[in-house]
This record gives C-alpha cells, structure tokens and sequence, in this order.
C-alpha cells in the first residue's frame, strides 16, 4: 500500500507525549489514549479474575476443604471469576483496546467516527465496574449466568450485579456503534471494501454483534431486577413465570457473545501469520464472508446451551443441527490461516508462536465444540468439566491468546519500543504449556463425569485435579511474565522501534511509530490490495 | 435564510426535503389505521383479532419509518440496519416458539399450580 | 448562558454553518450521525424485542388471563394517548423539514407541541398509573384479588415504564439538541443534524407505541 510519508513529520512529537499530565489522557478523545485506558483497566480485571481462578484451583488441589472452609465462598469465588472475565474483561477484551487502537490506523482514517462518545463509552465502562465492585460488598453466588429462579431468589446482591452487567453492556453498544460507523463513513480514498484487512472485518463483525445483540441481554437483565424488586411474574415459576424463557433470552446474548470475544482474535491471527510467513492471505474473500458468516449464524444457535434445561425435544433436535452450521466457517479460517503459512518463509517471532498456539488450541476448541453441539452426547458432558474445558480453550486460548499475541504484535507501534525476543519467548512457553497442563485433564475429568462448579470430590478425581491446579500456576506466571515484560518495556526500554519493524504492508505501519496525534500527518490513498506479500505486484519480499 | 425550494438538486442541501403536506396526509392515515384498530378489536375473531391488530400495527409502523423518518430515502446500508432489529425479534420469537408449544411439560416445575390452586408465596384469592 | 458550553450552541460558527469536526468534512459527519442514530434506534428496538417476546410466551401460557387482564385497562386514555402521539410524532417530522428550510421559528414552534404533547402523554399515564394502583393492580400494592393478572400487569408495567422513560429522554433530547440551538438561529439547509437526530429518536417513541397499544389494551 503507498502511503505518503511526509518528510515534515517532527517524529519526536507523537500521541504520547503531545499533551502531558494525567488529566490529558483521563479526557482525550484521541482513539489510542482511549485504547490505553481501556487496556489498563480490563488488565486490572484480568489479574483479579485470575486470583480469583488461582483460588478456586487451590481449592480444588485436594480433596475436602483446602483453604475454603464453606460451599458458599466458593461459589463467591468461581462466580467472580466469571463475571469478572467475561463482562470486564473479555467482552471489552480486544475490541476496545486493539480495536479503538487500529481501526481508524488501519482505514486511513485521523480517529474513529466520534471521539467524544468513545471516550463516554470508557467511562460507562467504568461506572460499571464501580457498580459491579459496590455489589461485591454481598458478593453474588449465582454464577455469571445469573439463572432464574436462584438469581431472582437469593439473598446476595444480584440487582445490583445484573445492573452492572447492563450499564457495562452498554459500554459495549457504544463501542460498538462507533465502530461501524467509522469503518462506513471514514475509510482512507481506494480503501474499498474487499481491500480492508481481516482484522477490520472481524472488528465489523464483531461490532455488529456487541450493537444488536447487547441490549437482548441488557433488559433481560432489568427483567431480573424487575422480578426481585415487584414480582413481574415472567421468570419466576412460582409466580407463573417461565424460568426456560430467561435461558433463551439470556442466551440469545450470550452466545454470540463469545463471537464477540474470539472473532476479534481471529482479525488479529489474519494479520499477523501473513507478515511472518511472506505470503498473502490465503483465501482472503473466504475469510471476510466466513467472518461475517460467524456472526450471523451465531445468532440462531442459542438454545444448544440449554439442552438439558427442560426445552422440547424438537427444539433441541432443531439447535442441535443449527449448531453444526458454526462449524463450516470456522473450519474454513483454519484452512485459511494453515495454507498461508504452507510453504512461507516462516520466521519464528513471538507474535507467530501466539497466533500459531491460537491456530491450535482454537482447533481443539472447535473439535470438542462439535462433541458438545451433538445431542446425544452434550446430555452427558452438559455441566462437566468437559465444558469447561471445552470454554476455556476456546475463550482463553482463543480471545486471550489472541489479545496477547496482539500486544506483541503492535506493541512496537503503540509504544514506540522493542520487547527482548527471549524473555517474552520464555512466557509464551510458560503460558501456552501451563495452559494445556490445566485444561487437557479437565477434558478427561470432564468424560469421567466430574460436575463442574462443585467444591469438592471424591479421591479418584484427585490426580487429575492436583495436575491441573499444578498447570493454573504455570498458565498465571506465564500470563504474569509476559505482561510484565511488555510493561517493563514500555516503561523502561532503551530500544526505539523502526516505523516498521516487521516490513508489513498494513496502513498502521506506514506512520510513524508511536503514531502522531492525527495518525497521518497526510491522509494516505490505497492502491494495492491488503497482504500482497511476496507477488510480482507487492512491494515485499 | 428562506431557502427556496432548492430541494435534493442544490448541492446546499444535504438530505431530502419532504413536504409538510406529505407527512399530514400520514397524519391521517395513520389516525384511520387506529380507529381501525379499535373498531377491530370490539368483534371477536378468536386468534385473528391479534394477527389483524399486529398487521395493521405493522402498517403504521412502516408508514412512520418510511415518510415520518425519511426511511425511502435512505440508503442501502441504513435500511439493512432497520431490518436487522425486525429480524432478529422474528428470530428470537420463532427460536423459543420451537420450545414452548413443544414441550412434555407445558411449563417446568408445576408453574401451572397457579391456574388450579393457588401458589406457595402470596396466598391467592384466600380473602375470598 | 449556563458555564457549560452547549455542543452546537456554543460553537465558534456563524448561524447555520455546520460546526466544524476535526476529522472529517460535512457530508461524511452528517452521514455518521444519521448511521449512527439508525444503529442507535436499532438497539432501542431490540431493548425492547425482550419484552415483545416475553409478552409472546407468557400469553401463550397464560391466555385467558390475558385477556381478561388486558380489558382492566383504561382504553379511553390509552387510545387518546395514541392519537396525542401520533400528532407528536407528525410535528416532529414538520420540524425537519422547517429546519431544511432554515425556518428556526418553525423549529421551535413543531418540536414544543411535540414536547407539550409528551407532557400530556405522561400525565395520562401517570393517571393511568394511579388508578391501577387505587385497584391494587400496582407493584408493591398487589391485591390478591387480581393475582391471576400479575403476568399481564407486570408486563404492563414494564413495558408501558420503559416507554414512558423514552418520552421523557425524548422530551429532553428535542428539547436540548432541537429547540434551544433553534432559538439561536442554528439551522439552515447546511446543518439541521441534530434536528433530524431528535425527531427520529421521537418518531422511534411512536414506533414502539403503535405495538403497545393494540398489544396491551385491545387484544391482550
């Protein structure tokens, strides 16, 4: 892609340092302070979730009580842990980071559509959060799916949660209008639409989906505050309500949300194997329909979560076959991300191990999704550690792995500094080993009938358990010693980043890095389309 | 200021102007479409009755997205993002309707105890 | 003047100049605003999708009931305030034009029926409210007598209140965003944005109305 790099560009003066002072970046509307802000506060959620799980694994090392001496706290605590990953950090996860960092860099654009309400959208996040913390004072126990009737019942403080969840899920509308509006109206002139990167496509994917299908779960949520505080009488039973209806409207959400969680990761991995492998994408129109294939199809399999919960046999038949549909896109990005390395020059940095170790778990991901989308057999895994496992390889090695490869992957640009190679080499073996080391016994743990969210076991469970919980501190200090070294990077790091360190032919690249404040000192003019990579017509080698 | 009626061809103008005597002539078919509405509901047609109101609610509501909301003379990418909301409504009703009505058990955990005898929780109908 | 600067009151700008955006030029911002309102207005359907769909299976189970409920309500103020409604969302849609044709006057005049209108709305259904109440139809004053209605009721409540949320949102936004920059000679054929913005949001107020009324007072 020519990008016009304009020699007057002053490259001392940059996003970072343009405007000084705390209070500079806490009301800047520019896209990438916002992207910083984000990162930092979901980063903060990622480390106390993460206790969170390292206190559930502990407890679960041994049979018996082990530091948790009743079932409550333990609910308390598997509870935080999912609220915590999901709602305030996963979900905003890579889209409001990464997202508000490269779109509008990478469509040529100075910012996103509106800055201001980006820059709103942050702070309903963090009203949210602040929600969410008040509510832990009587920590809620239902566990982050806030199932009626137990959430419409128990005594913690469930109004106040679910209120969290609604004021946090419309953050994620906000983010999410933003974006499609941005990608619409301000992409650079030739930046046509079959030449905008996957990962813009994944994020308009994605933002399709956090507009349209958050305010489903947002009111279904009000409904549970309604139910508590007036007995509407819609979910409840006992008051002839329909405690089934709230699963479907739940998740209605809640299953294209993990779309909304991996498809960015997806975006990432589609930009980051062509660069390290010197070729073009594979199969680039089959990736952007797959892509939006996935967010469309995402929203009529809901019901395959909820096969043992009481639904008719023929609408369980019905989400069942729906539910196979997911698989062909998904299989069709794989076969994409694997041709395109076949027969590259493949150099081995770190954002390659990351996108490589997501290729594979995402596999094994989608492979017992298959197991779990067959009726038959979901009756008898639903509720195990097989599920479990089954999300976890999916959500952590899928968008987690996806938005710590992304960091590795941009850090030069959003910082203006290079990590050490090896250090962050070392994390991503801790990381991607610990992280098979908790999950491939849960599998098994799963297929010998282990229920999960259960304090405690019987002794045949014991191996397995002790092996995973080993792994869960492997996985956190590898999660730890990345993060850590980007950190201590960005902090401290003596060694400045080229403009483009990895010769990529992205738009993100072509400024200066860090970025000015306006990105482009010059609005640049797209002549070539995206990851022409080693061929005649690419610049590349 | 008084623009004349330079309508969609002065390169001024940024969007189409609709005349006010367009949007009376909805005013009043859509107050029609409610005395219709009214009078509808007053005959009894069993299951009908609802279809014929959500028909003709239907009606207004495309009257008002059409002209009140200047929808005909938007483009193809908002008009995708109009239906989007309608089809996933369709979508979400037509997904649990291929649960409820199904169902061995009409609603779960003798929910319909209600219609026979009165519930646990607040005594009904026992003041009688 | 308040100390706080209004977004497109306030601006450096001669009147009806289109305030200057930074990022991109004037047909593009008017394109995203408009997108942006679609999308916004979109959400507000599918808030809204949860409780059409709720009604939908809790009238499956609970029919008879919801048709007895349903005739419990007051069809005179529910049908007048369709009709007020209607005639709202009809001025609105004159303000926009009367802001294309930089008729700031007119502005004013369209969108302050449009707002009385909302306050009337909201009276009638506070009465509404309030006799439903005086019955023990009301939250936190069920009376026992009525207990087969609560499914219906509650969903009444619930969507009829979060309507009525939107009127007053909606009277706010025409007010702020529509009649105060109109008092300052703010709109012309160049910029009349946010007067566009504020009727679509009041139109989508009428939109969920017309489901509403036929739902919830006539067939039930």
């Amino acid at each position: 892609m020519a990008a016009h790099a304009s020699a007057a560009v002053n490259e001392e003066l940059n996003y970072l340092n343009w405007q000084k002072g705390i209070w500079s970046w806490l009301t800047s509307t520019d896209h990438k302070r916002i992207c910083f802000l984000y990162l930092f506060t979901i980063l903060l959620f990622f480390l106390a979730g993460g206790v969170a799980a390292l206190l559930v694994r502990t407890e679960l090392a041994f049979a018996g009580p082990t530091i948790i001496t009743d079932p409550h706290t333990y609910n308390v605590l598997f509870t935080m842990h999912g609220v915590f990953m999901i709602f305030l950090f996963v979900v905003p996860g890579i889209p409001a980071t990464l997202g508000n960092f490269l779109i509008p860099l990478m469509i040529g654009a100075k910012d996103v559509a509106f800055p201001r309400l980006n820059l709103l959208s942050y702070y309903v996040y963090v009203v949210g959060a602040l929600i969410g913390a008040v509510a832990m004072f009587n920590p809620i126990d239902t566990g982050w799916t806030f199932y009626a009737p137990y959430s419409t019942t128990t005594g913690t403080s469930v109004s106040l949660m679910v209120f969290a969840a609604f004021v946090l899920g419309f953050s994620s509308i906000l983010t999410g209008l933003n974006f499609i509006v941005t990608i619409h109206q301000l992409r650079a002139p030739g930046m046509t639409w079959m030449r905008l990167p996957v990962f813009i496509w994944a994020s308009y994917a994605t933002a399709v989906i956090q507009t349209v299908a958050t305010p489903v779960v947002g009111m279904t949520l009000l409904l549970i505050i309604a139910e508590r505080w007036f007995g509407a009488g819609i979910f409840d039973p006992s008051k002839g309500g329909d405690p089934v209806l709230m699963e479907h409207l739940f998740w209605f959400y809640s299953h294209p949300v993990v779309y909304i969680m991996v498809l960015p990761a997806f975006g990432v991995v589609g930009e980051i194997i062509p660069v390290f492998s010197r070729k073009p994408l594979f199969g680039y129109k089959l990736v952007v329909i797959s892509s939006m294939a996935i967010a469309g199809v995402g929203f009529i399999v809901w019901a395959h979560h909820m096969f043992v919960a009481g639904i008719s046999d023929f609408s369980a038949k019905f989400f069942s076959i729906v539910t196979f549909l997911v698989a062909i896109p998904t299989a069709i990005k794989v076969f994409n991300w694997v041709s395109t390395m076949y027969k590259g020059s493949i150099s081995f940095k770190t954002p390659m191990l990351y996108a490589m170790a997501f290729v594979f778990l995402f596999m094994v991901a989608g492979t017992t999704g298959i197991y779990l989308a067959m009726l038959g057999v979901d009756v008898y895994y639903h509720d195990t550690y097989f599920v479990v496992a089954h999300f976890h390889y999916t959500i952590q090695g899928g968008a987690v792995i996806g938005l710590i490869a992304a960091l590795h992957f941009w850090f030069p640009k959003m910082t203006g500094k290079m990590y050490n190679e090896t250090v962050s080499k070392f994390a991503f073996a801790a990381l991607f080993f610990g992280f098979n080391l908790t999950f491939i016994p849960q599998f098994m743990l799963g297929m010998d009938g282990m229920p999960r969210r259960y304090y405690d076991y019987p002794a045949e469970y014991q191996t397995l358990h002790t092996i995973s919980t080993i792994g869960a501190y492997l996985n956190g200090f590898g999660y730890t010693f990345a993060l850590a070294n980007l950190l201590y990077t960005a902090l401290f790091g003596k060694v400045k980043a080229p403009r483009n360190p990895y010769n990529s032919h992205g738009l993100e690249w072509q400024t200066q890095s860090p970025p000015i404040h306006e990105n482009f000192a010059e609005i640049p003019v797209v002549t070539e389309e995206p990851y022409n990579y080693g061929t005649p017509t690419g610049r590349g080698h | 200021m008084a623009h004349s009626n330079s309508h969609s061809h002065g390169h001024e103008e940024i969007g189409h102007v609709v005349p006010e005597s367009t949007f009376l002539k909805v005013l009043i078919a859509l107050l029609v479409l409610t005395v219709i509405t009214v009078l509808a509901a007053q005959v009894d047609l069993g299951k009908w009755n609802i279809v014929g109101a959500l028909v003709i609610a239907s009606v207004k509501a495309s009257l008002v997205i059409a002209i009140f909301m200047h929808g005909k003379y938007e483009n193809r990418i908002i008009w995708t993002y109009i239906l989007i909301p309608f089809i996933l409504l369709a979508i979400m009703i037509g997904g649990i309707f291929t649960d409820d009505p199904f169902r061995s058990h009409p609603l779960p955990f003798g929910a319909q105890g209600q219609q026979e005898s009165a519930p646990a929780a607040p005594k009904a109908s026992a003041h009688h | 003047m308040s100390a706080v600067a209004h977004p497109i009151v306030d601006h450096n700008v001669p009147p009806g100049e289109p305030p200057h955006i930074h990022h991109m030029d004037t047909p593009t911002a008017y394109g995203a605003a408009k997108l942006g309102m679609w999308l916004f207005l979109g959400t507000e359907i599918l808030l809204f999708a949860v409780l059409f769909c709720s009604f939908a299976v809790m009238r499956y189970y609970h029919l008879a009931e919801f048709h007895d409920a349903s005739k419990h309500l007051n069809l005179w103020a529910g049908g007048f305030n369709t009709v007020i409604l209607l005639i709202s969302s009809f001025t609105a849609a004159v303000a926009v034009t009367k802001a294309q044709k930089g008729d700031n006057a007119g502005v004013v005049k369209n969108f302050g029926i449009s707002i009385v209108s909302g306050f009337i709305f909201l009276l009638v259904k506070g009465y509404e409210y309030s006799e439903k109440a005086h019955h023990g139809m009301f939250p936190f004053v069920w009376n026992s007598d009525f207990y087969h209605y609560k499914n219906f009721l509650g969903l009444y409540f619930c969507m009829s209140g979060l309507h009525a949320l939107h009127v007053v949102i909606g009277m706010g936004l025409l007010y702020w965003y529509g009649v105060r920059p109109a008092m300052n000679n703010r709109f012309s054929g160049k910029y009349y944005t946010p007067v566009e913005l504020g009727a679509l949001y009041w139109h989508l107020v009428d939109l969920i109305w017309i489901y509403l009324f036929p739902l919830l007072y006539l067939v039930g």
